[in-house]
């Protein structure tokens, strides 16, 4: 026994993941900023980047053989598996926020309504602008997310829970009927087509110059890994961060701000992309623990694997045609949701 | 003996409930009660005023015209349609409410219309158009509401009746599964052919108007049953709705209780999705507007009213959206939308969820 936990308390000390479950902890016993960099995170990297390159050579337009290959090439798949890249980061943590923010694991951009949010933002742009241009569309969705993800917030501050599994459920209704509104007006206005087209997320259309903005998630991990801490905290209540010193309100705004740009850039330049923010932070806090800013790289790293892996299935599947990836992501994602939520049952 | 005659009657004295202010009744007052009646009635009517107008208002031919009666049998399909979907939708919102002891949900996220269209769609895809032409009609109507409500009592069984069994677990695990099934069946979609897809898209569509009059004979008299069933099941409903705990403690078998009405709930939801498709705002509309009307938790005065509001809120709606506003198509999308919208103001008033 003894033997036992002295090898757990070693192995710690080399920082490698799986020992820290042994120890039967759910953080890493000593906090320091060189675990991180682990092994097994520069496997995963590693991972990520054979599936980056997998994804550059996936498709039906020969690159070796035309003459105008290598432009092709650079014209649409290196900027589809950049933007896989950069999505992936995005969506799981702008999730990884969201679930710190509320204190709830089951919450994402898409059991909150913000992504319904971000589409009824575009449809205005649409409504006022006849033909408007991405920035202007990116906005609109960024403004909108902002403002229906933190009146969620506010409402689910405001309000005693009984379950913690009742705020996905009412986030998603709230969904619900943002979308019937999005619907109406664009019943009303002859352009449901385009509220129909826009909840389909697909990388086909990203090529040079469509994609560019998804570089500003760049910025966004940034910001998120400079406040990783406070999050953090924030994810141990009013109370308790207040009495740490954090300035509870300031970072939950701070972290809606950043959600909602994630979000919004997403939305405007790629669509719907389902359950990603759930499955990527939960399966990363199944094995690590929830200290954010050491699970940080870990839930990029993952969800990027994951979404490009995803985007493959989709081109590959039924090649030479390709589905849109979100049809994949939902397929697979309720089936992980639904197995992470009746595992934590039987956690409890 | 005299004594124990004395001693029966001092006991129907003191227990005698119903005095000034104590009762036993559904209602509080009389007055409530006449209340209760008066708006039931009301709404009855309306309800069969704006039905008769559906039915005969606008009629392009003159009531002396043998074409006279085709069109308005034709109309009365409709009519029929609706209060067979108000029924369903009404009592299946109610009871389901009170099962989940929570006004703010509705059955409707359980995701019974992505299943619906998952078995249409699985149909085509896997067995081809031939198949999919022959599956209509009564039988396949009949194995697709079996499907629904089989899926859903192993959903119910499998969730609720073990040892750590909880309502909100099962009820998002449906929700998920809804939108699992969603993506999944619009996945196939994509792999069929055009022409597959197009007659594929023309069963999906389901409205009011296009609900196909030949299921008839084997909805009307399921709806009814289990209607009944649920009548007669209010009382239990009456305790259930007041929680575990106490529902136990008062002597109901609480997991079997609400496994029962879920099922009846899922049979009358098979039946309004498998008819018009998804409504998703409409119950929770009309069980809110309800809630406001019966001053009394009887769920035996709810079903009615609740009926009756449903039926009046489909049909007038429409008349009005059809013959004064000249805006047909997007009658269900404005009830989903005020639904929705009800629902908003409901959420933000209650402290709790």
């Amino acid at each position: 026994m003894l033997l036992k936990i002295s090898k757990g308390v070693l192995k710690v000390q080399k920082g490698s993941v799986y020992s820290v479950r042994r120890t039967g902890s759910s953080q890493p016993k000593s906090y320091n900023f060189n675990k991180i960099w682990t092994k097994s995170l520069f496997f995963a990297i590693l991972i990520v980047i054979v599936l980056g390159i997998i994804s550059l050579f996936t498709g039906v337009y020969d690159i070796f053989g035309q003459e105008d290959g290598i432009r092709m090439f650079f014209i649409t798949r290196i900027p589809r598996t950049v933007a896989l890249m950069l999505t992936g980061a995005a969506m799981s943590m702008s999730g990884l926020v969201m679930q710190l923010i509320t204190q709830n694991r089951l919450v994402e951009p898409t059991t909150t309504g913000t992504i319904e949010w971000a589409g009824l933002g575009l449809i205005f742009v649409y409504i006022l602008f006849p033909a408007p241009t991405l920035v202007q569309r990116m906005t609109g969705a960024i403004v909108f997310s902002f403002i229906g993800t933190m009146i969620f917030f506010l409402f689910l501050r405001r309000i005693r829970l009984r379950s913690s599994l009742i705020v996905p459920i009412a986030g998603m209704m709230v969904g619900a009927v943002i979308s019937a509104v999005s619907t109406f007006i664009g019943l009303l206005f002859k352009m449901s087509q385009n509220v129909e087209a826009w909840f389909v997320g697909s990388f086909a259309p990203v090529q040079i110059g469509r994609y560019e903005y998804l570089w500003l998630i760049v910025v966004i991990t940034f910001v998120i890994f400079i406040f990783a801490d406070r999050f953090t905290l924030a994810g141990l209540g009013e109370d308790v961060s207040t009495s740490l010193g954090l300035n509870y309100n300031q970072t939950v705004i701070l972290g809606t701000a950043l959600i909602a740009t994630a979000v919004g850039i997403v939305s405007a330049v790629i669509g719907n992309l389902p359950f990603l923010g759930m499955i990527v932070p939960n399966i990363v806090s199944m094995f690590r623990g929830d200290d954010l800013r050491s699970n940080l790289p870990w839930v990029c790293v993952a969800g990027m694997g994951v979404l490009t892996l995803c985007d493959i299935i989709s081109r590959a599947i039924i090649m030479p045609f390709e589905v849109p990836v979100s049809m994949i992501l939902g397929t697979l994602g309720s089936i992980v949701f639904i197995v992470v939520l009746l595992r934590q049952r039987r956690l409890r | 003996m005299n004594a124990l005659v004395f001693e029966k009657k001092k006991a129907s004295i003191t227990s005698k409930l119903h005095t000034g202010n104590r009762s036993c009744s559904a209602f509080l007052t009389r007055k409530d009660e006449r209340i209760y009646w008066i708006v039931l009635a009301t709404l009855i009517v309306l309800g069969l005023l704006s039905a008769y107008g559906l039915l005969v208002y606008n009629n392009p031919v003159p009531r002396s015209s043998p074409s006279f009666v085709p069109v308005v049998r034709r109309r009365i399909n409709a009519v029929i349609t609706m209060l067979l979907v108000a029924t369903c939708q009404s009592l299946a919102t109610v009871t389901f409410q009170s099962i989940t002891n929570n006004r703010i949900i509705t059955p409707s996220l359980l995701g019974f219309e992505a299943l619906y269209s998952a078995i249409q769609t699985a149909t085509m895809f896997f067995f081809g158009l031939n198949a999919f032409l022959k599956f209509t009609g009564i039988g396949a109507f009949v194995v697709q509401v079996a499907a629904m409500v089989l899926i859903s009592l192993i959903l119910y069984g499998l969730l609720l009746s073990s040892k750590y069994g909880d309502l909100q677990l099962m009820l998002l695990i449906g929700v998920i599964i809804g939108t699992g099934l969603r993506s999944l069946s619009s996945f196939m979609r994509r792999l069929l052919a055009p022409s597959e897809f197009d007659i594929l898209q023309a069963r999906l569509f389901g409205s009011v108007n296009n609900a196909d009059p030949s299921y008839f004979p084997f909805v009307i008299p399921v709806v009814i049953i289990t209607a009944i069933a649920l009548f007669m099941y209010s009382r239990k409903l009456n305790i259930l709705s007041l929680g575990r705990d106490v529902a136990t403690s008062l002597g109901v078998r609480y997991t079997s209780g609400i496994i029962f009405g879920l099922i009846l709930v899922s049979i009358l939801m098979s039946m309004s999705t498998a008819m018009v498709g998804s409504l998703t705002f409409y119950g929770f509309l009309v069980a809110s507007l309800t809630y406001q009307l019966v001053p009394t938790y009887d769920h035996r005065f709810i079903f009615p009213m609740a009926t009756a509001l449903g039926f009046l809120v489909l049909t007038a709606s429409y008349f009005f959206m059809y013959h004064i506003f000249n805006a047909q198509g997007v009658v269900s999308i404005i009830i989903e939308m005020f639904g929705g919208l009800i629902f908003l103001i409901v959420l933000l008033k209650k402290g709790a969820l």
